[in-house]
């Protein structure tokens, strides 16, 4: 059988991409294995750690479950876009200043689900909420104390940015 | 996975006609459980025909008694919509419930009805509030839709595009999560209709999928309250059994979450 490619056009971390993938190919492997972006992580491959983590359009979903096919023409921002040239995005700096993780495996997922998590809530995130939100994204080293501080910390941060512009 | 040709076509009758025109195709909305089972190789359809993005199918409309929400609607889009929060504040909190955050911003409404997974949540509010599903092709009351787990009216091809709920007096829902999977072991939604008629609904606990539970709805119309249930007794005839809880514990379940639907009703 003879394999059929087609290509696919996206925008990935603001730079516009395209690759000759099969129709089968998950966004999580096109971003990993076609551009390089190994940040975003493949974690159980079944829709539920939430490592693959990364934003659609501003949403965060997992990659692990979307088809290139249906990311085709979208935005998308992966853990590698997220810092600016010099500075740590708060999400980022609120992990590493709370020790947010320890072996950083589902790190890129998490903090791709928080920044997520910190948009739609905004200032009004208290820590049952931040502990619900992360139902989708499993840790199995820290027992998520810190990294309910570290989210809690960024949007408390994000928050005063938003408000300084 | 296996090698599969995925479409995106731009309209309804487009994607009904790509449908027709290609060998065992499969519609795709959000892909949450489509994607995982193609995945598993449990599915494996030549011709994916991606619907998520067809404008026509997307949107939430309330007007004249009736709140209508398309087929492709995410579920975030539905909880987060204030007119479902106005008209039938049960279903944004139904939503709400569902799978996490990043499954709740691919989900759809249409998918979960479409698919009727024996422990899925939408199933119990279509046929508790006696919606109606409409199709590219008719219209289908919730009383001739579900047809057994995984089973629906549907024909081959036939896709939703809306589901029509009639607002409601009251009505409300309660799940008990399985603590892993966080699908429900047993939910219970409750309604009581304009009419004044009552309907309690379970899912995830009869072996033929959702289910409505009469000796519930007996003891709600003729008392609308959480006391009016606790002589009742319902049966573990044709329940589910399995490795997360036996037959009469789900039976005993669906008691208590229909006791908590009736409590959380508005």
């Amino acid at each position: 059988m003879t394999i059929v490619t087609r290509k696919v056009s996206l925008t990935v971390n603001g730079k516009a991409v395209s690759a000759d993938v099969e129709d089968r190919t998950l966004l999580v492997h096109l971003l990993r294995d076609n551009l390089g972006l190994t940040g975003t992580h493949v974690g159980c491959d079944t829709s539920q750690c939430g490592a693959c983590t990364v934003h659609i359009d501003g949403r965060a979903v997992k990659s692990c479950t979307v088809l290139v096919g249906q990311a085709d023409g979208s935005n998308v921002t992966t853990i590698e876009g997220l810092a600016g040239h010099n500075e740590l995005h708060p999400m980022q700096a609120a992990f590493r200043d709370n020790h947010g993780l320890q072996c950083g495996y589902c790190t890129p997922g998490m903090i791709m689900a928080a920044v997520d998590m910190v948009r739609r809530h905004g200032g009004k995130l208290d820590e049952a909420t931040v502990r619900q939100e992360l139902e989708g994204n499993i840790c199995r080293c820290t027992g998520y104390h810190n990294i309910v501080k570290s989210v809690l910390d960024a949007a408390g941060r994000m928050e005063m940015a938003s408000a300084a512009e | 996975m296996y090698e599969t040709i995925y479409h995106r076509p731009s309209s309804i009758d487009e994607a009904a006609a790509l449908f027709a025109k290609n060998e065992d195709g499969k519609y795709l909305a959000g892909g949450h459980t489509l994607i995982p089972v193609m995945k598993s190789r449990l599915a494996a359809p030549s011709n994916v025909i991606d619907i998520g993005r067809i404008p026509a199918l997307i949107g939430i409309e309330a007007a004249g008694g009736t709140l209508m929400i398309k087929a492709a609607t995410t579920y975030y889009d539905i909880m987060s919509s204030t007119q479902v929060k106005q008209s039938i504040p049960a279903i944004a909190r139904l939503t709400s419930m569902l799978g996490d955050p990043q499954v709740r911003a691919r989900g759809t409404i249409g998918g979960s009805i479409a698919n009727n997974d024996p422990a899925a949540d939408f199933p119990a509010a279509v046929l508790a509030l006696g919606a109606t599903i409409r199709t590219n092709k008719r219209d289908i009351a919730a009383d001739d839709f579900f047809k057994g787990i995984f089973t629906t009216a549907l024909q081959d091809g036939e896709l939703i595009t809306a589901v029509l709920f009639p607002l409601a007096a009251k009505a409300g829902y309660s799940k008990f999560r399985h603590p892993a999977s966080r699908f429900a072991l047993t939910g219970v939604f409750v309604a009581q209709s304009k009419g004044g008629d009552v309907r309690a609904v379970a899912t995830g606990a009869s072996q033929s999928g959702v289910m409505r539970v009469g000796e519930i709805e007996k003891a709600l119309k003729a008392n609308w309250s959480a006391a009016a249930l606790d002589s009742v007794k319902i049966s573990p005839d044709g329940l589910l059994e399995d490795i997360h809880g036996t037959a009469e514990y789900r039976a005993n379940l669906v008691k208590v979450m229909a006791q908590r639907a009736v409590e959380s009703a508005e």
